[in-house]
């Protein structure tokens, strides 16, 4: 257990470590997130009222288009110089490859989903902030990210690896969709823990479920 | 620079033994049947033209790719059973150095010998870095260096954990005659140490020189092999030219 | 292993082929008699409902298929045949074809039933689901690099969907909770079915489960073949 999770961490601050230093993906995220919302406002210039009904909408899309964006493009960077086969030859579990880099996933979509928050503020006068609703982002991200990481790893490999990551992915995290827009709407219509008390359980569900199962599949996506 | 195999007591007879393997990519067959061996302290070189399955084999042997037929044991780990343990004897030299461009050079091995669970890490970083003439640019991210330096230090992460087998492969691409050389000494001093190595190369010459054994691929069959005291550079390149036009 | 099976000869179907297809097509004969004219005319929604007897019998088989892709992709993960792979890969091909009749058939029946081609409840958010999933299952195939590795990640698609189906389910009847939806139709609420139509309707489902494993049978031995013929050719080449 302790090489397990330490070759997990070992990858997960490699990947910190370089994105601190570049900042490429995570910048480049953020600005994709910021010009969905832009678009949204522009598409459907919402009233007053109608914001809070297609807000937590316009929030998870953005949410889920840059996270789709950022899994790919994690996988994209290990692959172009070769480094995803220098992890594969170090004597380390397969699943502690997955781990590290579902947590750099995860951590990339979170610091995104967060500076995103003032935005939606400004641009369409929503507050998602309070409790409930960090536990809603948490728990979707989560799953969010071990799927995507699992679909990155497989589209990453093939030809049109744009257009299979999408393709896999909305389908299957289409429940934790459903989870984080419903729960997030609850909330803004003043609702509190006890409302949202069913969704957080479906996604902490799908999050297990997910976990187990991509960490499991991982080693085969990567074989050759 | 010591190597050791793994237990000197009971250690295996062949550092790399190889039986029956095959493996099919789509329809391309890389790999035929082949079997090779390979000896403590000893270096087999692997020759043949582009697509003969050198690199496929080098990358069966790391454990990279899993044959559809075929044993693989190295060091005794058998590569089906215990292949954690054998890639924790392996160091691996491919085409492209395998290594993060936005870290530097140190700590592109410093995270590399974690992984490894390397002892006493930052003195074997330095020792491996000093071997290989690339202490100098320890601290430059390895974007900025050049081909030849980027091999150096990917050759140093190959060497970091002490590996008992190390596969090169075309290990003399981007580098210059300093660098040509000190491979060379390099290959010597592992394998004086006890250690094995397989590569593979263009340069049959410096191949047939180098190394122990000798083994000819072409379309994924073993056309030849041998001891090198006994196999002259024409018979390799008659074996070659049998099929292709061979470059001098 | 592959490499074993281009010495096979190709495989021959015996005599099984021959009688499920005339047994199918004996079975199809009467479901039609069973459907057109044994089934009474449903009292409200009149002659419409009986596409009730295509429709269900297809939904069943989609997810049937589903059901194979999801043990073979299992199977073949564990034991790396290609027998395992062929049934998975068929099974998502034929059940693909199955869900697409199904909902093209629901959605005609839907029209003038609820007066809307598509409604998002549960089950029909499901089916679509799984309907993109299988595309995705057969797409990751088409491309990836070689033949086995699309097996292997198609394997874990197949895998990672069929668990992912019932969350689906759960959520999209959560979602519904929330977002009522009236159904304009004037039969919202179908009611039990009467004995001809339950005989009728079981009969179908038999019918297309047959038709389904010829199918599959077929398409599984042609798919051997293929692939003998494959490595056959580039062994020439």
């Amino acid at each position: 257990m302790s090489t397990y999770l330490r070759a997990a961490l070992t990858i997960y601050w490699k990947d910190v470590t370089v994105e601190a230093r570049t900042k490429e993906t995570v910048l480049g995220v953020l600005v994709f997130a910021l010009v969905v919302t832009f678009i949204f406002k522009f598409t459907f210039d919402p009233a007053p009222q109608v914001v809070a009904l297609i807000g937590p909408g316009i929030a998870w899309v953005a949410y889920v288009f840059a996270g789709i964006v950022g899994m790919g493009r994690t996988f994209v960077l290990e692959r172009e110089r070769g480094t995803l086969e220098a992890l594969l030859l170090a004597p380390v579990p397969r699943e502690a490859i997955y781990l590290g880099k579902l947590a750099g996933a995860f951590t990339l979509m979170i610091v995104v989903e967060t500076a995103m928050l003032p935005v939606f503020v400004v641009l369409h006068d929503l507050s998602f902030l309070s409790l409930p609703f960090a536990a809603t982002a948490v728990l979707a991200t989560l799953g969010l990210a071990a799927v995507g990481t699992l679909f990155s790893a497989i589209a990453v490999h093939t030809r049109a690896r744009e257009l299979l990551l999408p393709l896999l992915f909305l389908p299957v995290t289409l429940p934790i969709i459903i989870a984080a827009v419903s729960s997030t709407s609850l909330l803004l219509d003043g609702g509190g823990w006890r409302d949202v008390g069913e969704w957080l359980r479906l996604m902490l569900a799908f999050d297990i479920a997910f976990l187990v199962l991509s960490s499991w599949a991982f080693e085969f996506v990567l074989e050759e | 620079m010591q190597t050791t195999p793994p237990s000197a007591a009971d250690s295996p007879p062949l550092a790399v033994a190889v039986a029956g393997l095959s493996k099919t990519f789509g329809t391309t067959r890389a790999l035929v049947d082949v079997d090779l061996s390979v000896a403590w302290g000893e270096t087999l070189a692997v020759l043949g033209h582009n697509g003969a399955g050198k690199s496929t084999l080098l990358r069966v042997i790391a454990s990279l790719v899993r044959p559809d037929a075929g044993t693989i044991a190295v060091g005794g780990f058998e590569r089906a059973k215990d292949a954690a343990a054998a890639r924790s004897i392996v160091g691996y030299v491919a085409h492209q150095p395998l290594l993060y461009d936005d870290l530097t050079a140190a700590e592109n091995l410093a995270f590399f010998a974690r992984l490894y669970g390397v002892r006493d890490a930052p003195a074997r970083i330095a020792e491996v870095l000093d071997d290989l003439g690339a202490s100098a640019w320890a601290d430059r991210r390895v974007r900025g260096l050049s081909n030849g330096m980027q091999k150096r230090v990917a050759i140093a992460r190959a060497l970091l954990h002490r590996p008992s087998v190390l596969l090169l492969d075309e290990p003399e691409t981007g580098l210059d005659v300093d660098g040509l050389a000190m491979l060379d000494r390099l290959v010597r001093t592992v394998t004086d140490g006890g250690a094995a190595v397989v590569m593979t190369t263009h340069g049959m010459e410096r191949g047939l020189s180098l190394a122990d054994g000798v083994a000819v691929l072409a379309e994924g069959r073993v056309a030849l092999s041998g001891r090198t005291a006994e196999v002259t550079p024409a018979d390799v390149r008659a074996m070659l030219t049998r099929q292709y036009q061979v470059a001098p | 292993m592959a490499t074993v099976e281009t010495t096979r000869a190709p495989t021959k179907m015996g005599l099984v082929q021959p009688v499920l297809l005339l047994a199918a097509a004996a079975f199809l004969l009467a479901d039609l008699y069973l459907i057109f004219q044994y089934a009474p005319t449903e009292r409200v929604m009149g002659i419409v409902q009986r596409l009730f007897y295509f429709h269900v019998p297809t939904v069943w088989v989609g997810f049937l298929a589903f059901f194979i892709v999801f043990v073979s992709s299992i199977a073949y993960l564990v034991k790396r045949t290609d027998v395992w792979d062929r049934r998975a890969y068929v099974a998502g091909e034929v059940g693909m074809l199955f869900l697409t009749v199904a909902m093209v058939t629901g959605a005609i029946w839907a029209k003038p039933v609820w007066g809307t081609w598509w409604v998002w409840d549960a089950k029909l958010t499901t089916t679509f689901v799984l309907w993109l999933i299988y595309i995705g299952y057969l797409m990751v195939r088409a491309y990836a690099p070689d033949r086995q590795r699309g097996a292997r990640w198609a394997a874990i698609v197949g895998i990672v969907g069929f668990v992912d189906v019932p969350i689906v389910y759960y959520a999209a009847e959560l979602w519904r909770s929330l977002h009522p939806e009236l159904v304009t139709g004037p039969f919202a609420e179908s009611g039990g079915l009467e004995s001809a139509m339950r005989t009728t309707l079981y009969f179908s489902a038999l019918t297309f489960t047959l038709l389904f494993v010829y199918l599959f049978r077929e398409r599984t031995a042609q798919r051997a073949n293929e692939q003998a013929l494959d490595e056959l050719r580039a062994r020439l080449a």
